[in-house]
């Protein structure tokens, strides 16, 4: 059973004078790394709010574990990270860490057992006490990242989650989010406009392109796993970026500026 | 010891202003019914005690009674505002405009709708004095919630009202108490302006007026710093409040 499934998807703004996103169908099969990539303007965060049942598309249909993607976040299938770490200031890492266990109904001594292993997993353990303005970015990043693999969800939406960090904490999270995604097997559905971090993350990338947002594209990454610092380094990695690059040039579009920089 | 050397700077200024207080008036020989000398306001403060005292606490309680109704409203007011935007384009820009009336004017018709003499006419000046701030500040809080934060706990399927208690409300306490501290303030100074247009004869605010009418002015500001440092109470207990229910914050905490 594919994990995500989506059908014709149309969604428009404006009164339907601008359209986001046009007849898009994309399937997701358990334990694929996905990530969406495009300029600006392609539809790839609302494509990502849309499978999250965040925003409802104008038509077409989402199935998110089988299930309509209504039912699928009313029943906690999926977990999500946003550009911003979104913590909350009131509540210590390990609270934060909690509070879908708490939104879920777990019990205390459940919840603790969970965020130490979370904690363990995000490699923070030591700061379950400390408030969120007390870390980095890349901390409160991680954080952000043990909150929504708490629950352990079968999907794991990520929109531009290491977009606000520098490039070398950036990459660094690259590599711990690849151990983490192997040792729980979540599929996830990964929002990026870093050609690089595309290719380096993921098992498939989905190129889109704007106005009206289309899908125009799919690149498989066939690079083996584990994958580590010399992957960057390797020949294919440049292939698959160059294919990528390509495929995002075609459709006529303007790099951003440290994509440029690569070519 | 970190706190102390925070403190001193205020400290070394207050006893300088103090100092400097007594020595003009010894210098320039200024009379006493201009400015009494600190010392005597002071004489005055434990001298008059049996009266003073009283008087303060009778006021006190006006006040505090005020505030209480006062942003007990405010609060109330500023959450249906929220609630129902409608309501609130409709009454903001009112509420707003009213923020900017002079309210102590008020005070001598609050005498006729509530007994010149009786408390509650001081506690309506105070409540009516405390209500807009709050009102304004709580609404801003509530109205500051991060979307993203909502929009998170949307994905937890969080209701509406799981996502007061756990995003809007928090979100709102820092304003709230920003302007509960205003609040504090203003409804000493409702309670006492109040009194001067009437009130009952142990009052604070009818004592600083008389005795200032029969020319006794230590006695009088003897009296104002009984106000003051019962509004410094006042607003020393709010900050205090905020310590415990604020303790997330950064700047609370540093």
């Amino acid at each position: 059973m594919n994990v995500v499934e989506i059908k014709g998807v149309t969604k428009t703004f404006a009164q339907g004078n601008v359209t986001a996103l046009e007849n898009i169908d994309l399937e997701l099969q358990p334990g694929e790394f996905v990530s969406l990539i495009g300029p600006s303007g392609c539809g790839k965060s609302t494509l990502l709010r849309i499978i999250g049942d965040l925003t409802p598309p104008t038509s077409g249909t989402v199935t998110v574990n089988g299930k309509p993607a209504k039912q699928a976040r009313t029943d906690g299938d999926y977990g999500i990270v946003f550009q911003d770490s979104v913590l909350f200031d009131w509540r210590t890492v390990a609270k934060n860490i909690g509070l879908p266990l708490e939104m879920l109904g777990w019990d205390r001594e459940k919840r603790r057992t969970r965020v130490e292993q979370m904690l363990d997993l995000v490699e923070l353990r030591g700061f379950a006490d400390h408030h969120p303005w007390q870390l980095s970015g890349g901390m409160q990043q991680r954080v952000s990242i043990a909150r929504a693999l708490s629950f352990e969800p079968a999907l794991l939406l990520m929109d531009e989650p290491f977009g606000a960090l520098d490039e070398m904490t950036r990459e660094r999270l690259n590599l711990e989010l690849l151990s983490i995604w192997q040792q729980l097997g979540s599929t996830v559905v990964f929002v990026t406009h870093s050609i690089s971090e595309a290719v380096f993350l993921s098992t498939r990338v989905v190129v889109m392109s704007p106005r009206p947002g289309r899908i125009a594209g799919f690149v498989d990454i066939d690079l083996p796993f584990p994958r580590t610092v010399e992957t960057r380094e390797d020949p294919h990695f440049f292939e698959l970026v160059t294919l990528v690059r390509e495929l995002l040039r075609r459709r006529g579009e303007h790099l951003l500026p440290e994509e440029a920089e690569l070519l | 010891m970190k706190q102390l050397r925070e403190w001193a700077p205020a400290l070394v200024v207050f006893v300088a202003v103090i100092g400097a207080w007594q020595g003009a008036i010894a210098a320039f020989h200024i009379q006493q019914f201009l400015l009494p000398k600190p010392s005597d306001i002071v004489k005055a403060f434990w001298t008059e005690r049996h009266t003073l005292w009283p008087a303060g606490w009778y006021t006190f309680k006006e006040a505090l009674g005020g505030f209480a109704i006062g942003s007990a409203l405010g609060v109330a007011f500023a959450t249906v505002v929220a609630r129902f935007r409608s309501v609130g384009t409709a009454i903001m820009p009112i509420a707003i405009a009213a923020n900017a009336v002079p309210i102590i004017a008020f005070a001598p018709i609050a005498g006729a709708w509530f007994g010149e003499v009786s408390p509650h006419s001081k506690m309506a000046i105070a409540a009516v004095l405390c209500f807009l701030p709050v009102t304004v500040n709580t609404l801003r809080g509530l109205q500051s919630a991060n979307p993203q934060q909502i929009e998170l706990m949307r994905s937890y399927a969080a209701s509406e009202l799981t996502i007061w208690r756990r995003v809007r409300v928090p979100t709102a306490l820092p304003f709230l108490f920003t302007a509960l501290k205003v609040a504090s303030v203003l409804a000493m100074i409702g309670a006492i302006v109040g009194e001067y247009f009437g009130g009952a004869f142990n009052a604070l605010g009818v004592l600083i007026n008389s005795d200032a009418q029969i020319f006794d002015f230590v006695t009088a500001w003897a009296g104002i710093l009984v106000a003051s440092l019962l509004g410094l109470a006042l607003y020393g207990a709010v900050v205090g409040t905020e310590r415990l229910v604020v303790r997330w914050a950064p700047d609370t905490r540093e």
